[in-house]
């Protein structure tokens, strides 16, 4: 299944791309099967979302999916079947914070 | 024809600069890795076209960018920086004891010989190397395990890893600086350490003159003279003839001898070059007044440099890593501001001109002369 990606700005620019991604996950869809399909595609992301060893994320990066922030849910918890389905992309959005 | 590049590191990209030879006209290139803050940026000194940059983030943590062709284009390589075995704790500023964690790397030094060899300095302060042109990098845990480490505190701008001088004359020796633990030496490659602040005083720390704890902001080393280091420390410049054994002030008549940068004329060991900030709380210039002092004495008697910088109403800071020589003759030097200036001397300091004005907040500058 192709899922929908949405990245900050600053990581589209980092992995060279331009809108909206697509990743091929196989099996269960959540969001340790999307980020792992996402470095494999896009090793400069490597680090810039979740910890290299631990996968923790990291504290001032969110993930959305359809409309909910499904941040603090298990890495290996499904998301939402609109997710899965390529309906809703899922969102990772960093903190809106200034600097 | 020579020429020369300056690689600028700011709050919010990296920008290059380049000249001919006459370092009278400047191209300005950038932002590269827009809104990202880039700690430093250095060339390979075996191959100029190879770049390393230190791109860094709050929101999404450190990339390493490395470039083949002069900066041109880039590629992000590996940015895995975990220590050996448990690393145990530092000193957090309260004095208890806190876990060592990567933050970012604040300094990149390429190694004379081989391009794809470059050491990294790092926050939470550790030593790290990439003989594979930044696709793995692995720590030198000889430095982080001394046993002073648990004593080791942060300064105002973390537990960093600031300096790293190779000796020319010897592939084995290193001096490293760390805020606020102090200089640090290997004879061994990077397998064993020993502090080298004999001679250091701090009035800031409950023993002004213990092995380990001082804030010292910067080092400098003439190739021509590897065993003669020069030191400015948060306050105090000082001076070392026996490679870091012992030191001795030499601040002499600088009208304060606090500061962050320090750095040596290319062709002329004895010749130094400091930027005094008023205090520790103010880091600004005295009454406003952008001044560079140079010793041709290597220390004590130090001479004002204000010949086209900002006389008046100038308030800004110039960092640690934010000041770099170029190898022509006459030597230029270079340093940039936290106000985003970049001042050139194409003759070694007697005149300054700013070669741009209005980048972001300046963190490092590097220059390389060119054939």
């Amino acid at each position: 299944m192709t899922i929908r990606v949405v990245l900050p700005a600053h990581l589209r620019t980092l992995a060279d791309v331009n809108g909206e991604l697509g990743v091929d996950v196989a099996g269960a869809v959540t969001q340790r099967t999307i980020l792992d399909a996402l470095e494999d595609q896009y090793p400069a992301l490597r680090g810039t979302i979740r910890d290299h060893v631990t996968h923790a994320r990291r504290p001032l990066v969110r993930f959305f999916a359809c409309e909910q922030d499904v941040s603090h849910d298990s890495p290996d918890a499904p998301l939402p079947r609109a997710v899965a389905s390529g309906d809703e992309p899922f969102l990772i959005v960093g903190a809106m914070a200034g600097g | 024809m020579s020429g020369v590049r300056v690689l600028v590191g700011t709050r919010k990209g990296a920008f290059i600069l380049t000249a001919d030879g006459k370092r009278s006209r400047w191209d300005v290139s950038g932002p590269h890795f827009a809104g990202w803050e880039v700690y430093h940026v250095k060339g390979s000194p075996a191959d100029p076209n190879r770049l390393y940059a230190s791109q860094s983030s709050g929101w999404f943590g450190q990339v390493i960018q490395r470039s083949n062709d002069g900066g041109r284009t880039w590629e992000a390589v590996g940015n895995q920086f975990g220590y050996e075995g448990a690393p145990g704790t530092h000193q957090s500023f309260d004095g208890t004891p806190k876990p060592w964690k990567f933050k970012r790397v604040w300094h990149l030094e390429p190694t004379a010989g081989d391009p794809d060899a470059v050491y990294a300095g790092i926050e939470d302060a550790a030593l790290f190397r990439t003989t594979d042109a930044g696709a793995t990098w692995e720590e030198l845990p000889g430095l982080r395990t001394h046993e002073s480490g648990p004593n080791w505190h942060p300064g105002a701008g973390g537990l960093c890893l600031h300096t790293i001088l190779l000796d020319p004359r010897d592939p084995a020796r290193m001096f490293v600086a760390i805020s606020a633990a102090g200089a640090f030496r290997t004879d061994d490659g990077g397998v064993t350490w020993r502090p080298i602040n004999r001679g250091l005083r701090s009035e800031g720390i409950p023993d002004p003159t213990a092995e380990v704890g001082h804030c010292v902001h910067r080092l400098a080393m003439h190739p021509s003279r590897p065993d003669v280091l020069f030191m400015q420390k948060h306050w105090d410049v000082m001076r070392s003839n026996d490679a870091g054994d012992s030191w001795h002030e030499v601040s002499g008549t600088l009208p304060t001898d606090f500061g962050f940068a320090i750095d040596v004329h290319a062709h002329e060991p004895d010749t130094i070059y400091v930027v005094p900030i008023k205090s520790d709380s103010e880091h600004f210039p005295i009454d406003g007044k952008l001044q560079v002092f140079r010793s041709r004495t290597g220390g004590n008697e130090w001479e004002a440099l204000t010949k086209g910088l900002p006389q008046r109403d100038c308030y800004v800071n110039v960092l640690r890593d934010a000041m770099a020589v170029d190898g022509l003759d006459p030597c230029g030097i270079y340093f940039g501001t936290t106000g985003g200036q970049v001042y050139a001397s194409s003759d070694a300091g007697d005149s300054w001109t700013p070669i741009v004005r209005d980048l972001p907040p300046v963190l490092s500058v590097e220059v390389q002369s060119l054939k």
